[in-house]
This record gives structure tokens, sequence and C-alpha cells, in this order.
């Protein structure tokens, strides 16, 4: 799986270009390893990132090796999910959370003009 | 979750066409060691069960760090590495798993309908419910405000934010024990406000609590207000004998002040108690509603723990597949509904 993997895996170096340069919506998912609900939904986000490809990107940042993206943003719960747009926090979720409401988001995203 | 019961749903439920919706022997709702246990079980009896994880796949134990007393690990297990081995089993026997959450449930005839993600109709000629419970919050405006910003019900996920600073903890059980000893591994300070004068942990807890030099006890104590704007800077504190009152600054509020069950889907179909937990027929899984069968936390208040839950999961598998043999609907694509009205519900065996 990890082989073919349509996720960015994104780190405090590569943040700024990848996130907050990126011309598409991107869905950022903060986790870590000893988190249990972030393994829950780590299927999830990974099938997002193929539903969305071309449209959207989806990255995902370890927060134990990336403390200072995760502080930026003051990410103290994890799972957390951000949705980028235009460089700028534009929607967020804190905690597990069903497949379809964060393709839904990601979708509003996706819809609006640049 | 936050959906409400009654007409609403039901006429969202009643806008949807089931002609042409997916038709299984047995659905199962919910993946904690219930729904995986009825998983297991359904599968190896050739149901070819359809389970949905909802909305906190794997339930409470991923939200845990060791699990000590389930049989069969003597050296403990990760609560999340437990409930993939459970996935895993259920799956080999060919337990058809999907995300997804159950929304909405019509029981008045079978095949049983239910609604997944709010747009998805599904027929089930059995149902299991495990549901679980989540973990209950205070209820507090700004506590509300807050999660994911100081207020957390899980210290295992969230307990490394809050490295060399002081945390707050609620409650007085095992898992306020089981917590409050898990942040001391960052946190400088613990608190534990306890509502009452003793615990009710059990004695094990208790004392690996009070031998712990970070955490410090605050009794007969609640919360009654969370401070700060972008995230927690402290909690607003009543005494419940004197009454008194003051603000301690601490930069999380960790909940463990026990659980809800799951059960809103359900209300106005399957008899439940006060405080929202299902009701199964003695020595049993099943409902009032013959056809479904409960299992899990969804109706137990009195021992939740992972190794009941899963055997009553197993209980309700075996209720389901006997019931269900004994039962059949007489067209497997439901198109001749009179089947269901020829069927005098069948008491659970006393």
């Amino acid at each position: 799986m990890a082989d073919d993997a349509k996720y960015v895996t994104l780190t405090d170096a590569n943040f700024e270009e990848e996130v907050l340069q990126s011309d598409q919506p991107v869905l950022v998912d903060f986790w870590a390893e000893w988190c249990g609900p972030c393994r829950m939904i780590a299927p999830i986000v990974e099938e997002l990132a193929a539903d969305f490809e071309g449209r959207a990107k989806v990255g995902k940042v370890d927060v134990d090796q990336n403390s200072k993206v995760a502080m930026k943003y003051n990410v103290r719960s994890i799972p957390t999910l951000l949705f980028f747009k235009d460089g700028e926090v534009a929607d967020q979720v804190v905690g597990a959370t069903a497949k379809k409401q964060l393709a839904k988001k990601l979708e509003a995203l996706t819809a609006q003009p640049a | 979750m936050a959906h409400s019961n009654g007409t609403s749903d039901t006429q969202a439920l009643d806008a949807l066409d089931f002609s042409d919706a997916e038709h299984r022997e047995v659905v199962i709702i919910g993946t904690g060691p219930a729904g995986w246990t009825a998983a297991l079980y359904a599968s190896r009896a050739n149901l070819e069960p359809l389970i949905y994880k909802g909305p906190e796949p794997g339930g409470q134990l991923t939200t845990t760090t060791d699990v000590e007393n389930y049989p069969g690990y003597p050296e403990g297990v990760m609560g999340p590495d437990m409930m993939q081995h459970f996935e895993q089993q259920a799956v080999r026997f060919g337990t058809d798993a999907r995300y997804g959450t159950v929304t909405d449930v019509d029981f008045s005839e079978r095949p049983f309908r239910l609604v997944v993600d709010e747009e998805t109709p599904i027929l089930a000629n059995a149902v299991i419910v495990s549901t679980g419970a989540s973990a209950r919050y205070l209820g507090l405006e700004n506590e509300q405000r807050l999660i994911g910003r100081g207020v957390s019900a899980c210290a295992t996920c969230d307990g490394a934010f809050f490295r060399d600073e002081e945390v707050l903890v609620v409650g007085g059980g095992d898992s306020a024990m089981e917590e409050s000893m898990f942040l001391t591994r960052f946190a400088s300070k613990v608190y534990v406000a306890h509502r009452r004068e003793e615990l009710r942990a059990s004695q094990i807890m208790q004392e690996r609590a009070f031998d712990n030099d970070k955490i410090e006890f605050l009794w007969n104590t609640e919360v009654i207000d969370v401070l700060g704007d972008e995230q927690v800077e402290g909690v607003k504190l009543i005494n419940n004998e004197t009454q008194a009152t003051w603000e301690k600054p601490v930069a999380a509020l960790f909940l463990a002040i026990g659980h809800t069950p799951n059960t809103e889907i359900f209300e106005g179909w399957l008899d439940m108690d006060d405080a929202g937990y299902i009701q199964t027929k003695p020595d049993s899984s099943y409902t009032n509603i013959p056809g479904v069968f409960a299992s899990g936390d969804a109706q137990d208040h009195v021992y939740r723990q992972a190794v009941t839950a899963a055997g009553t999961g197993c209980m309700a598998a075996i209720d389901a597949e006997r019931w269900l043999s004994e039962h059949p609907l007489e067209d497997e694509a439901g198109s001749t509904k009179e089947a269901s009205d020829t069927e005098k519900p069948a008491p659970a065996a006393a």
C-alpha cells in the first residue's frame, strides 16, 4: 500500500512549499504512531488522497517528527485535520470523522474558484 | 454523532428509495470488541455479515494504551493493536467491513431498513447493534468550544502535547487513574478533580495513583468553567462542600467521567433505560424487536469490559444465526413483503 501511496509526507521543511504554496486545496492529517484513533482513520485519509487525485492534495504530518508545524497551527489534539486553501486554514476537524464528511469539506474547497 | 431521533429522521429515511438497496442477511453496527466478535461468529456461520465501522472505528479501546486484563495476552497488548487483531480475525472469515456510519434505522418491518452516512440505503434481515459508548463531556459551553485546544477525552492521543505543563483530569474511576498516570509521562503536574471524597477506582489503580508524586487530588471539587480564548489556560473550580470557587491555571482539561451509550438512532425503536442503554431480554441479546440484537457497551452499564463486550457480541451472533434459521425471509430480494407479516415475533427463549 505504501508503494503507491497518493498522499504526501509533510515535514517542517517541506510544509511551506507543499501546502502553503499549493495551487490545489490541501487536506493535512496531523497524526502520530502512538495515537490509536489516528491509525484507525489513516486508511480513510489515504483513500481520500486517491479519490481526489489531481483536484486536491492530501498530506500527513507526523507530529513527533515535525513539532514546528504542529505548534504553528496550535495542534493540541490528534487526529486533527486541517483544510488549507491558498495558504490559509479554511476548515478543520478534530478527532476521528466519517470519510463522507471529510470528502464533503474537501469537495467544497475544490469547487470554489481559486 | 449529532442527529436527533424522531420524525425528521424518519422522513429523511422515507425519502430514500430502498427498491434497489443492497440486501444483507446480517448487518452489524459498530466495531469495538462486541461488533468484531459478532462479525467473527456470524462470518464463521456463513452469514456473510456486513459491518459498519462507525464514527470511531475500533471504539473506546483505540484511545487506551496497555490492555492488561484481556485474557490471552499474558504481557498485555496495546488497545489499538488488539482492535486490529479483532478486525483481521473477523475479515479472515469473510466479514465485509466498511467505513461508514449508520445514521438512521427503520425497524417497523423486515427486512429492516438502514441508512448509511445519511444517503445509502441498506436492507438487513437481522441487525446486531454494537455501537458502544463514547466519552462523556461535562457539557460546559467553553469546554465544547475548546475541544482540540486543550480539552480532550483521550489522554493517550493528546497527552504528549502538554510536555512540562500542568494539566487537570476530571474523574474518579479506573480510567481517570489510568489517564492521570499516563499524563505524568509528559506533564509536570497532574491534578485530579473528583466530586466526591473517595475514588470509585479499583484498589490497585488507586494505590498506583496515590504513589505517584506528580499526581495531586482535589477532593469534592467540580469544574464549572473552562478558561481561555484560543486554547485552554485554566479551569474554574468549585468545592461542593464549602461552595468556594477558584481559578486554576492549567494547559489542558482531560475528561474521564464515564461514557454515554451511542443509541440515539434507536430511540423510539428499542427499549432503553433512562441513561439510554438498550435493554436486552435476560440471558440473551434479544431486544424488544425480534431480529434486532444488542451487544457490548450499548446495552451494558455494569461490566463495560472488552472481554464482556466480546462475550455479548458472540451471544448476539449466535442468537441472530438461530433466529434467522427459524425466521427466514421467503424472498431474499425482498419483493414479497408479505413474508414478514405472517411471522409472529418470537419471544426470547426464557
